[in-house]
């Protein structure tokens, strides 16, 4: 049933959530419709973490939770208390870009940028897989994530470097 | 995109959701979200309360028994393709969720949630309905129903307002078991636009065979006989009795009714290699 506008809002209002994002802990009051996503960047002002499709088909908002890639749009941050993410914002570590982060550079792995911190989160969670061994599997394993520019291949030769594959 | 404004809870016993869902009020169980998400996202559903089922430790237990697979409603693809729960399908449960959209989604989505919102191109309702695989649903009392049961139409289960979806019980796979199963899809990741599945276990006397991705529920042969002139021989497939049932079903374009029949041709296929 669909609601009009100014109908008053379910008796519940903001719920305490604790996330620890990219090692630091966070205390926060989100209404429980607040997507993963809506809470990193309009809560926490960690923009990199972007908004494409808000329905799973993108991959832009891709995020670490608990070390596992996920789609930060489909999830509800009062679902997540007590969990670990990371976001692009927390991979470089002691000044230094993470390796996947490099080899992006390394690799002119993008154009317009939008999609790249989704493609990069969603790597690291595919290298910690361990699953992708070939080029063809890369492509596979990061079908979830889509570039509309078209950098796949120039992402796919990043990602092998990141691994290790010549 | 933003959903409606809902209350939410995150019950940590059954009985307390089972209450929960039962108080009147428009509820939507949220399990893994990766369906939900994008319907509350798109506003496609308004609800009221949302009940997070994913504390209920009941819904992620697992067990193997002696003829069956118990798996929690709450048992993500992931878990299945990475082979953190047991198998007892010689992996054919593990080759089925390694093919469901894409890895970050099979990392959230869950197999009772999948086969609860009872998507026809989706993968379990079908897969599930070629194992022979039944649903464990909890409400004032536990039912055990087959799953072409549990789906009774497009989006549609026989799950009651006061029901949840507790398990699956899957059907061990003797050794020699033959499982093909096939889905045809523009591009990795999106929905079927058909599926064919068929299981060949001479052991426990079972030979199955569903057609799925149909726009309605999936067709089950509980005996794929017919489908094979009348033998359970894989290499006496039929394409033209395929082709008469789906048509008996409504199926009306024969280019549909053509992709249908080759999904299961070629999960034959794979099942005879």
């Amino acid at each position: 049933m669909a609601r009009s506008p100014g109908e008053s809002l379910p008796a519940q209002g903001k719920l305490p959530v604790v996330l620890t994002i990219n090692g630091k802990r966070a205390q926060l009051g989100v209404a429980p419709w607040t997507t993963l996503l809506d809470a990193l960047r309009d809560h926490l002002d960690l923009t990199g973490t972007k908004k494409g499709c808000d329905h799973g088909q993108c991959g832009a908002c891709t995020v670490l939770l608990n070390g596992r890639r996920i789609n930060s749009c489909l999830t509800f941050a009062v679902m997540q208390d007590g969990a670990e993410i990371t976001t692009v914002e927390g991979l470089a570590a002691n000044g230094s870009l993470h390796p996947v982060q490099q080899a992006f550079i390394d690799h002119d792995a993008f154009q317009c940028g939008y999609c790249t911190s989704g493609q990069i989160c969603s790597a690291v969670g595919l290298i910690s897989e361990g699953r992708a061994k070939s080029a063809a599997e890369i492509r596979e394993l990061m079908s979830g994530n889509i570039c509309r520019c078209g950098a796949y291949p120039n992402i796919v030769a990043a990602i092998q470097q990141a691994m290790g594959k010549p | 995109m933003k959903p409606v404004n809902f209350a939410y809870e995150k019950p940590r016993h059954l009985d307390d959701a089972l209450r929960l869902l039962g108080n009147g009020s428009q509820a939507k169980v949220l399990a893994g979200g990766q369906s939900l998400g994008p319907m509350l996202n798109m506003r496609l559903v308004q609800p009221d309360l949302i009940v997070d089922i994913t504390a209920l430790d009941a819904l992620k237990h697992c067990e193997k028994q002696q003829d069956f697979l118990v798996l929690g409603a709450c048992i993500t693809h992931a878990d299945i393709e990475d082979g953190r729960v047991p198998d007892v399908t010689n992996g054919a449960m593990a080759a089925v969720a390694c093919g469901i959209a894409y890895r970050a989604v099979r990392n959230r989505g869950t197999i009772g949630g999948s086969l609860t919102n009872a998507d026809p191109s989706a993968d379990w309702i079908s897969a599930l309905a070629a194992l022979g695989a039944d649903a464990i649903v909890r409400g004032k009392d536990t039912r055990t129903i087959p799953v072409e049961s549990y789906v009774t139409g497009a989006l549609e289960t026989s799950l009651g307002e006061n029901e949840l979806l507790e398990a699956i019980r899957v059907p061990a796979h003797s050794k020699k078991a033959r499982w093909g199963y096939y889905k045809v899809c523009r591009k990795t990741g999106e929905y079927a636009h058909a599926i064919g599945a068929v299981l060949l276990d001479r052991a426990r006397n079972v030979f199955r065979a569903v057609i799925g991705a149909t726009e309605r529920k999936p067709l089950v042969l509980a005996d794929a006989k017919p489908l094979f002139q009348g033998s359970d021989d894989l290499r006496k497939f039929d394409p033209t009795a395929a082709d008469a049932m789906l048509a008996s079903i409504g199926m009306d374009d024969p280019l549909d009714r053509k992709i249908h029949t080759v999904a299961l041709a070629r999960a034959v296929q794979q099942a005879s290699a």
